[in-house]
């Protein structure tokens, strides 16, 4: 897994509350047998015409917010199917953080597990960040996991011109940890093989 | 202090906890399916590792297969037949039991595990498939797992997780003629909100509750992720160990006395507090049907679509317009007589032989309109068997619905049924998202007896008019 540590870039807004799995990457990109290609498939309900080309009205497809790394979006973002493939397609087309007022369990989990930064704003915040990205999307924000922080560095024209923020989020202890380092669980489970098979042994399984 | 019953599976399957980290919880049954897991294997050949517990997995073929009678795997679309072969390698290579679609037990993994005798009281399972919390209806703590999850069960039979938070959902009274499980599960869903159950487990309590089979819990526990919880229980009684007593993995002889004793101390004592409760009044419950494009997003049949302006939350408002807009709904409308194009009555939710009786009962003697497109897709190979040997297949043939094999279907668009642009499917399954039944497609849930009604008349029926 990539470490994360601080992210500066732009940010793509997707106002849009209960953005479901199913959106982030319909079915029919499920049946591949590998993590590859996944990006293709983002949003394609929203990215695509139906004849396969690129819709210019969804905000993905906008030349301003081309390279974001950040993903601003309303509430409940990542609900529905538990599939990973959608923390996969957010990742591989380049995305490194998600900023929502709520996310679903799983989809939560699931990016934890990828590398993937998901942060928790008040709906408030959301709000005010997603306008100022429609408004200025040149505004950058900085990522700050070490202390746990968003900000604005700077604001241009169209903006207030101050430094705005910091907000800061909460994460797990244990999942910062294995995020700033590049950490996965599977390493730290297979090290209680003893614990594991105490267990299997007295409950007799 | 008492606890409830998700604290005591839980306490009972902690194996370790770390100061500062998640818990370690030990996973009893894991299964399998072909769209999840291929990753995960690939993570255990990169890493050398075997499949742990190889006894304590099961897989199955569901999501990708084809459900057309007679469709032979050589005619299967390449990427579903690759997914196929691929899980076969994985399970033959790792020594992980399949239930194949070549042989006579298979089927929504979900329908197959409880129908197996798999799922038990008090165990956890997990499956790379959100809806595995249905498995809760026997009073096992079941979820859904990322891919990568799969990966640390196949390799530890483990899982770390951080505990969840307690939901009681009390259903008081008797549902009354015509109002089914689905309708309960929908009103909770759209009183609570898609998202009002994140970071709990639910647990459904009640004498509404307890009245209802196996399948109807099935259906309830199936749809808590709807509503955001990860998973949902109901306390085990004697209606849970006589469906389990008998089944292929139930315990047999003095093991099964030993376990129905255990069993029965599965429930939320007395004094137990649990974080949150809601309350709901089964005897008040009308038929539902979903109106937009998350599940939350429902109504009874006899009301109409929300209008814009009752909505104070300026979010749901535009989650609304939305929604309307792509439903080609009109705020304000009545959903009774809203037209349909297709009917399916299928999905891990509803496609248990119970389900498939009471849509056979409203079908038989009446002819699907003509302009619908209606199929029934049975759970599972048995649910199918059964069916035939009750003659519900040929009810339904003759009445016009098409008669499937075991599998998803149109529950999810990625196998060969997909319903087309804009097209209206009164849905038996459990999500109605946007594109999830197909490009375009516009879902409107409801339970197996309202789908069927829908079908016969071509358009949204309460189906007390016709019971
Ligand atoms: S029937 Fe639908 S919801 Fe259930 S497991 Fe299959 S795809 Fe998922």
């Amino acid at each position: 897994m990539q470490p994360f540590t601080t992210l500066t870039s732009t940010a793509l807004p997707l106002r849009t509350e209960n953005v479901d799995t199913d959106q982030i990457i319909p079915a029919r990109y499920l049946t591949a047998v590998t993590q590859e290609g996944m990006g293709d498939g983002l949003f394609s309900w929203w990215r695509y015409a139906r004849d396969g080309s690129p819709n210019p009205d969804f905000v993905l497809n906008q030349p301003q917010y081309q390279g974001s790394e950040i993903l601003v979006a309303g509430r409940n973002f990542g609900i529905g199917s538990s599939r990973e493939h959608a923390v996969w397609a957010l990742t591989q087309y380049g995305f490194r953080a998600v900023i929502s007022p709520a996310f679903a369990d799983i989809f939560y989990n699931n990016s934890l597990k990828n590398g993937l930064l998901p942060i928790r704003l008040p709906e408030e915040t959301v709000g005010r960040l997603l306008d100022l990205v429609e408004e200025v999307p040149h505004t950058s924000m900085c990522i700050d996991l070490p202390s746990q922080t968003v900000t604005l560095p700077s604001l241009d024209s169209g903006g207030s011109g101050e430094p705005e923020g910091p907000w800061t989020f909460d994460i797990d202890p244990f999942r910062k940890h294995c995020l700033l380092r590049g950490l996965d669980d599977l390493g730290y489970l297979l090290d209680k093989e003893e614990q594991i098979s105490a267990f299997e042994a007295a409950a007799s399984y | 202090m008492g606890k409830t019953l998700f604290e005591k599976i839980w306490d009972a399957h902690v194996i370790a906890q770390d100061e500062g980290a998640p818990a370690v919880l030990y996973i009893d049954a894991h299964l399998v399916h072909e769209v999840t897991s291929p990753q995960a294997f690939a993570t255990l050949r990169e890493r050398g590792l075997p499949v742990r517990r190889p006894d304590k997995t099961f897989a199955t073929m569901d999501h990708a297969i084809p459900t057309r009678i007679g469709a032979v795997e050589v005619d299967w679309p390449d990427d579903a037949a690759t997914q196929v072969r691929a899980l076969r390698t994985n399970c033959a290579d790792f020594g992980v039991p399949l239930f194949d679609i070549e042989g006579d037990i298979q089927g929504i993994v979900h329908v197959i595990g409880p129908e197996l005798g798999i799922t038990q009281p008090g165990m956890t399972i997990v499956c790379g498939d959100s809806h595995t919390s249905t498995h809760g209806a026997f009073g096992a703590l079941a979820f859904g797992i990322g891919t990568s999850e799969v990966g640390h069960v196949l390799a530890t039979q483990c899982l770390m997780q951080k505990q969840a938070k307690t939901f009681a959902i009390n259903v008081e009274g008797s549902l009354g003629h015509g109002v089914t499980a689905k309708d309960i599960i929908l009103a909770i869903i759209a009183k609570n909100g898609a998202g009002g159950g994140v970071g709990y487990v639910f647990e459904y309590r009640g004498e509404a509750i307890r009245a209802l089979d196996m399948a109807s819990r099935m259906t309830i526990c199936n749809m808590s992720i709807e509503g955001g919880a990860r998973a949902g229980l109901i306390a085990p009684d004697e209606t849970t160990f006589e469906y389990i007593n008998g089944r292929t993995y139930a315990p047999k002889g003095d093991a099964w006395d030993k376990a129905v004793a255990h069993w029965h101390t599965l429930k939320t004592d007395d004094d137990a507090v649990f974080d949150r409760e809601l309350t709901l009044d089964a005897t008040a419950l009308e038929p539902m049907v979903t109106y937009g494009t998350n599940p939350g997003q429902g109504v009874p049949v006899t009301k109409r679509v929300p209008k814009a302006s009752d909505l104070e939350d300026p979010a749901e408002r535009r989650s609304l317009q939305s929604a309307l807009e792509y439903m080609g709904l009109t705020e304000g409308q009545p959903i009774e007589g809203q037209h349909v194009d297709i009917v399916f009555i299928g999905s891990c939710t509803n496609s248990r032989i119970e389900d498939l009786r009471a849509a056979a009962a409203i079908a038989k003697g009446r002819r699907v309109s003509s302009h619908v497109e209606a199929l029934v897709v049975p759970g599972s190979k048995a649910v199918k068997a059964q069916a035939e040997a009750e003659g519900l297949d040929r009810i339904f043939s003759e009445a016009g619905f098409e008669w499937r094999g075991a599998g998803c279907s149109m529950c999810l668009a990625m196998n060969d049924d997909k319903a087309g642009e804009g097209k209206y499917v009164a849905s038996t399954s459990n999500r109605n998202f946007m594109g999830r039944q197909g490009p375009g497609s516009r879902s409107l849930l409801m339970s197996p007896i309202m789908a069927a009604a829908a079908a016969v008349n071509g358009r949204v029926t309460d189906v007390r008019e016709i019971l």
